[in-house]
């Protein structure tokens, strides 16, 4: 195991991946918000390619002191993978002593070989979120919450009151009534 | 400028310049949907009624740009936004607004083609905006924002110089920029009332003046020719006035890479490298494209220590042509160029430049 990236990560490339509908682009905005919140510069680009007509999407955030060149995140100190095609695809890229998360709601993690010189942190969020009734308005569970805040207890990308607040600025006004199960996700998350 | 500014929120380029040009003061957008520019007209939809301004989806992209002929030559501060196959459709409309000397903003989020190609970004359009963006003698200013906050910023120079010159304004854009978000600081609210009022605008003549005609006909070769003459004459003005670029650690570069939009980010970050590497890199960055920032090239060309320079354009290489008039043969031109969607990568520019400094050392080029 090489050494890890020190934390606090306030200097991130991170990417997230996952199915649409799964809160992927979401979460990336609430992380880009935090970093916006921290007085950093900030860069969040989706997919809007190919990928997406195939159900998967992903975004990059990048989050530094410096302002951003390219927006492409090539080599992320953390990736999320919320479902098997985006750990097959993404976990190869994170940087050595980086972190990769993954969602094994959906699949067998004990059918890959997972790297040892990055952190794995491998837990079913979306279990996680339908075992506590964390549901998007058409009642599809969304671990994408609880897979953020556990990024931030690994890494510390921000402060836990910056975390909240960016929760807050990325739900839009007529959606306010879904903050109350964001912040549960959040707590959950935490906790983990 | 000393104007308050808004906090920072994190908007796509898309919305950022839907957003930028309501507060410019535009009341009135037509369009037709296309991706990558959809989020833009979306917001004009939801916008416009609130400001009780004129949203219309037209039936196609001809019909829209005749649409901003109308409102233009009725004195609105008028906007239309497609994507390349898109704006390709406008080009008739552009001819025609340039022939009858009005004023608008045309955005292109710039996707991939020949054809219907691809919705992932691209600068292929470069041609098309700068050299024929229709038929006949005319120019567009064309702005080349590179960042969200840029693309907020130069919509309202857009209508501004648009007005002033009494000529179309494109935004020339890029997927990548419409589609990622960025913290931007919002320009002010402009009341439209404020805006320039026009007294060649066909208001309705009230009973109390002669009616006016706004045309781009004109079937006496003479006044033709004598009207082409007066709008290349004020071409010319813009071009004196209105050269703008980004220099970026050129002070004592010796490669100077020149990109506009999108890729100058990737660019930029590829100086960067380059000057860790210890080679002594630089950029300009045009931030019009039309006019072309030659003063700013010439002016390190003359300063003397330029080697040469490195093109990056996210096309099979369309304004590495107008460097090439400026340099006009004095010194080396290499290219970085990718198609398809695909985004120029630091390294793969640092490689060319490491490729540019052994051939200077060579003394060869």
């Amino acid at each position: 195991m090489t050494a890890s990236i020190k934390t606090p990560l306030t200097n991130m490339q991170m990417r997230l991946a996952g199915y649409g509908g799964q809160g992927v682009l979401f979460a990336g905005r609430v992380i880009a918000n935090a970093g916006l919140l921290s007085g950093k510069e900030v860069s969040w680009l989706p997919s809007y390619g190919p990928e997406m007509r195939g159900g998967t999407c992903n975004c990059s955030i990048i989050i530094q002191d410096e302002p951003i060149g390219t927006p492409l995140v090539l080599e992320p100190q953390v990736v999320v993978a919320m479902n098997k095609l985006s750990l097959e695809r993404f976990a190869q890229a994170v940087e050595p002593g980086g972190w990769l998360f993954v969602d094994e709601s959906t699949f067998d993690i004990a059918d890959y070989t997972l790297r040892d010189d990055i952190k794995n942190l491998v837990y079913p969020y979306a279990q996680t979120a339908s075992d506590n009734g964390i549901d998007d308005e058409q009642g599809n569970p969304i671990g994408s919450l609880i897979m953020v805040a556990a990024v931030w207890k690994e890494t510390q990308f921000c402060t836990e009151e910056v975390l909240e607040e960016a929760l807050r600025i990325s739900i839009p006004d007529r959606k306010q009534a879904l903050l109350e199960k964001n912040l549960r996700a959040l707590a959950i998350g935490k906790g983990l | 400028m000393s104007e308050v500014r808004e906090p920072k929120r994190l908007m796509k380029g898309n919305e950022a310049v839907a957003e930028a040009a309501i507060r410019a003061g535009c009341r009135t957008y037509f369009g037709y949907p296309i991706t990558p520019q959809n989020e833009l007209a979306a917001y004009m939809s939801k916008r416009m009624p609130q400001v009780d301004g004129v949203f219309v989806q037209a039936e196609s992209e001809t019909s829209a740009i005749n649409m901003v002929y109308g409102a233009s030559a009725a004195g609105a501060r008028v906007l239309t936004s497609s994507s390349s196959p898109g704006v390709a459709l406008k080009a008739e409309g552009l001819s025609y607004l340039a022939g009858a000397d009005l004023p608008s903003v045309i955005i292109n989020i710039q996707r991939g083609g020949p054809g219907l190609g691809t919705i992932q970004p691209s600068q292929g359009d470069y041609f098309m905006s700068t050299k024929a963006p229709g038929h006949g003698d005319f120019k567009c200013l064309v702005y080349a924002p590179a960042t969200v906050q840029e693309m907020a910023d130069m919509v309202g120079d857009a209508f501004e110089k648009a007005d002033q010159y009494r000529m179309p304004a494109l935004i020339l854009s890029d997927g990548l920029l419409g589609q990622m978000m960025e913290p931007v600081a919002l320009p002010p609210i402009k009341d439209p009332a404020d805006c320039p009022q026009h007294d060649w605008a066909m208001t309705g003549t009230k009973g109390e003046r002669a009616p006016m005609e706004i045309n781009s006909l004109q079937l006496y070769p003479e006044e033709l020719e004598a009207a082409n003459t007066e709008r290349y004459a004020r071409y010319d003005v813009v071009k004196a006035n209105e050269q703008a670029a980004e220099l970026y650690q050129t002070q004592d570069a010796e490669i100077i890479v020149v990109a506009y939009g999108a890729s100058a980010r990737t660019a930029k970050s590829a100086v960067d490298l380059a000057r860790d590497a210890g080679i002594k890199a630089g950029m300009v960055r045009p931030l019009l494209v039309w006019p072309y920032p030659d003063d700013s090239i010439n002016d390190l060309i003359e300063a003397g220590k330029v080697k040469g320079f490195l093109t990056v354009e996210m096309s099979m290489g369309q304004m590495v042509e107008d460097v090439r008039l400026v340099v006009n043969g004095r010194l080396p031109i290499d290219s970085y160029n990718r198609t398809g969607g695909l985004v120029p990568d630091p390294q793969a520019i640092l490689a060319k430049m490491n490729e540019m400094q052994a051939q200077f050392a060579e003394g060869g080029v």
